[in-house]
């Protein structure tokens, strides 16, 4: 891959986003999955009913990050 | 490899990393006030069930236990922070591809500690102030639906006025200097970000209440007198400061981690590439 400009040492290259958006947009939106089951996820809303097993098991690291947890 | 995927993986290793970091700190500093918030908790439930015997009420059925205190204290916060920690190293590193080289002559490590810094006031710090992490026996049960779309509401805000800032402060370069243009697009990110909290209702507001939070007042029987004392105020600032320290541990490691990681990379790709011509500031 060819990059359009690039100066030497303190300035780095340009990322070609145009090229890279599907890339940029399936990390995000995995990203954002486990942030939500990390922190959302079988507490105000849920996407697995009313289990609470995730809830439960990453309930200290919930609290601890800022997150409302019940 | 497409050099953006190469970027976006060094960043969930970093993140991984921090997490990692994260969650040795919070087990050795935060598991103890975590503990003592829960004993708060159970004590507080069985003066209550005392008080709800006295008056005639039936007592609630304890919620069975899905697993025990030592897993989640032990296993499930260090699979949630590294897990975390890993999404918030991609979320960073999508960030970095996007900015790197549009924001005129930074290096590529430095450009690491400024994104992670922003992301650690975006994602935590900026939230935090105005709703606070909380250990668990803070928050009522009843209010968790409007208490979680405020601090995601609150958080979503402050990306978007992150990226906002970010935005105004490169088109402020060209009639400013820098100086002047970060500081305007500074102080355009705190009024703005004022606004909305001022806006945003504070957590003992839901519900009918009246408090300026959702912290446990002392438990008084119908006589008036105490019969279980409010939430210990030394545990719920210990648990805050931790954590506050684990969020800056975790974005500190993103930063210091993947600074050199990118630089080797990018370097690399400047000196296949190499070109007199300077960085383009469009995009």
């Amino acid at each position: 891959m060819s990059l359009p400009n690039s100066v030497p040492a303190d300035t780095p290259v340009t990322l070609p986003i145009s090229r890279s958006a599907v890339v940029l947009a399936v990390t995000a939106v995995l990203a954002l999955a486990v942030y939500y089951f990390v922190g959302v996820d079988q507490g105000a809303v849920s996407v697995f009913g009313n289990d609470t097993h995730l809830h439960e098991f990453v309930h200290d690291a919930r609290h601890f990050l800022g997150f409302p947890c019940h | 490899m497409d050099v953006t995927a190469r970027i976006i993986g060094r960043g969930v290793l970093a993140g991984a990393a921090g997490g990692l970091l994260a969650f040795g700190f919070g087990r050795l500093f935060a598991e103890p006030e975590i503990s003592a918030a829960i004993d708060y908790e159970s004590g507080r439930e069985a003066a209550q069930a005392a008080l709800d015997r006295a008056a005639g009420i039936p007592a609630e059925a304890a919620e069975p236990e899905l697993f025990s205190r030592a897993v989640q204290a032990d296993v499930g916060i260090g699979v949630g922070l590294i897990a975390y920690g890993a999404a918030l190293g991609a979320l960073f590193a999508i960030g970095y591809a996007l900015c790197v080289g549009r924001f005129g002559p930074v290096r590529a490590r430095a450009l690491a500690l400024a994104v992670a810094g922003a992301g650690f006031a975006a994602f935590f710090l900026v939230p935090f102030l105005k709703y606070p992490a909380n250990p668990p026996a803070i928050g009522r049960p009843d209010t968790i639906q409007a208490r979680s779309a405020l601090y995601l509401l609150m958080v979503a805000c402050t990306i978007l006025f992150v990226v906002l800032a970010a935005w105004l402060g490169r088109r402020l370069t060209a009639r400013f200097d820098t100086w002047t243009a970060v500081l305007l697009a500074g102080a355009a990110f705190v009024a703005a970000t004022a606004v909305v909290m001022l806006v945003l209702p504070p957590l003992g507001h839901l519900g009918g209440g009246h408090a300026a939070t959702e912290t446990p007042t002392p438990l008084r029987a119908p006589s008036g007198r105490i019969v279980y004392p409010g939430f210990p105020a030394d545990v719920l600032f210990r648990f805050r400061l931790y954590s506050v320290a684990a969020q800056l541990i975790l974005w500190a490691t993103i930063g210091l981690v993947f600074a050199p990681l990118a630089d080797r990379l990018l370097a690399r790709r400047g000196a296949a590439t190499r070109a007199p011509a300077p960085v383009p500031l469009d995009a």
